[in-house]
């Protein structure tokens, strides 16, 4: 049972989905386990084959308790000289994260999964269907040979697109409880971190521009929203500015390898989440958005992954066109920096010596001054905002 | 496919964005944005599932028309009627 929040001590087994005999590899998702801020899928670390299931549906078991037995794929190495039975597979758990019991500080987080699963082989005729019907390769199983992509398994996520299955809010997301949590949160937030605040307003023609000129060219699925630019910005100056990007733990930051991009996203109802989209430096923005597509529907219907929850090494926080102007945020611990985007307003602007209306975005960023301090925040700011003047180029 | 029809499909799509939402009970010339308080992501994922349902693929520049539960109908309707043409 992996630890999920500074202050999970338990989590309850709601689903498995997985069974002995089964093959998984490192990533898949096996099970799904409740907690306070909604029904977790958790990921395994381990390939191998699943041997016994070690924790019944309901039980709610101490973060820590392994939840079943995975025969890894180093014992079944051929031509080994087997002189005696293979041993027993050592019970792994399924989330190695070795638990002390600090009274605040979150135990740390698993490995950081560098990368995507690897993408498997798409056949041309599946991939012109995807494209044409806006499907995200990496959402459709494949089923042809080591899980390759068919023309079959597109048309048959198609039609799980045209009729999603229940689709109302899964019942074990608890408003009440993902308030709670969020209120511990922002509360030691608050109390341990020493913000500081800085502003920037950027021109934002060329992305308004660049949109509607990619996007008149493509049919919705494919569409992209500005949403994808700022996160794309937002990941690139990150990877330049290692201060923003990372962890403050026991009185030390520890910057991250990789850019997990934290993406604040607002649940019906009075929730919030934000989860990691990874490695967002390295995905191209079509990835991007489609990723960031599927990470909101799933969050708003209750269903996240364990390594979104402990991954992000830095949030990105957007109210949309609907919010206000300037948005700033609260950092969510141990990471040591928040990005916000107010909504794109069109306001007076000086072009060529000239006075005219242009869209704008204030970009705030909110950042621990144990870490960094405003000079190197104004730094950032300024690379995001420069970023954001070529789009075509993120 | 007939008025009645479409408006079933459109309150289904939306209904899929808000389940929470009685769609029913919303004014059909309220501004959806406001009514039912969605965003840019969830209108986009509203014009991808028409598209996937219907067949229709509705350009940016016309999302304004949409915004409403009898504009969205309405447009919808003739441009199936067009389709059929």
């Amino acid at each position: 049972m992996p630890s999920l929040g500074a202050d999970m001590e338990a989590g309850t087994l709601v689903e498995w989905l997985v069974k002995p005999g089964d093959w998984v590899k490192r990533g898949d998702v096996v099970a799904v386990v409740e907690t306070q801020k909604g029904a977790i899928e958790i990921e395994t670390f381990q390939s191998g084959q699943i041997e016994q299931i070690l924790v019944e549906l309901k039980s709610k078991v101490p973060v820590g308790t392994p939840l079943a037995r995975i025969r890894t794929e180093l014992e079944e190495k051929p031509g080994a000289v087997a002189a005696a039975p293979p041993p027993a597979a050592p019970a792994v758990p399924l989330a190695a994260a070795p638990l002390e019991r600090p009274p605040i500080t979150p135990p740390p987080p698993p490995p950081v999964a560098l990368g995507a699963a690897a993408r498997a082989r798409v056949s041309p005729a599946a991939r012109r269907l995807a494209e044409e019907r806006g499907i995200d390769l990496s959402t459709v199983t494949g089923s042809g040979p080591a899980g390759a992509i068919t023309y079959a398994d597109v048309e048959r996520r198609l039609g799980e697109a045209v009729a999603p299955p229940e689709r109302k809010r899964a019942l074990w997301l608890d408003l009440g409880a993902m308030r709670t949590a969020i209120a511990a949160a922002m509360a030691r937030s608050k109390r341990e971190i020493p913000h500081y605040y800085l502003e920037h307003r950027v021109d934002v023609a060329a992305c308004e521009q660049w949109l509607t000129e990619t996007n008149a060219a493509r049919p919705p699925g494919n569409r992209l929203l500005i949403g994808a630019l700022t996160i794309k910005a937002v990941a690139l100056a990150a990877r330049r500015f290692p201060a923003f990007n990372g962890f403050y733990r026991d009185n030390k930051f520890e910057p991250a390898t990789a850019v997990h991009v934290g993406v604040a996203i607002a649940i019906r109802g009075g929730g919030l989440a934000a989860p990691a989209l990874h490695d967002a430096d390295k995905l191209s923005l079509d990835e991007l958005m489609s990723r960031m597509r599927d990470l909101v529907q799933r969050t708003r219907s209750g269903r996240i992954r364990s390594s979104e929850i402990s991954d992000p090494t830095i949030t990105v926080t957007s109210l949309g066109e609907r919010g206000v102007e300037t948005l700033y945020g609260i950092i969510y611990p141990p990471q040591v920096a928040i990005v916000g985007f107010g909504k794109v307003v069109t306001r007076p602007w000086v072009v060529d010596g000239a006075i005219g209306p242009r869209s704008v975005i204030t970009i705030t960023l909110s950042g621990d001054h144990r870490v960094s301090d405003g000079h190197a925040g104004a730094l950032f700011l300024a690379e995001i905002g420069k970023l954001l003047q070529e789009p075509d180029k993120l | 496919m007939s008025d009645i029809d479409i408006r079933k499909v459109v309150q289904e799509e939306l209904n899929n964005i808000a389940p929470e939402v009685d769609i029913a009970s919303v004014d059909p010339a309220a501004d959806l944005r406001e009514a039912i308080d969605i965003d840019s992501m969830d209108f986009l994922t509203f014009i991808t599932a028409i598209h996937h349902r219907l067949g229709i693929d509705i350009p940016e520049i016309d999302y304004p028309k949409l915004i409403t539960l009898d504009g969205a109908v309405a447009y919808i309707t003739a441009h199936l009627e067009l389709g059929k043409n």
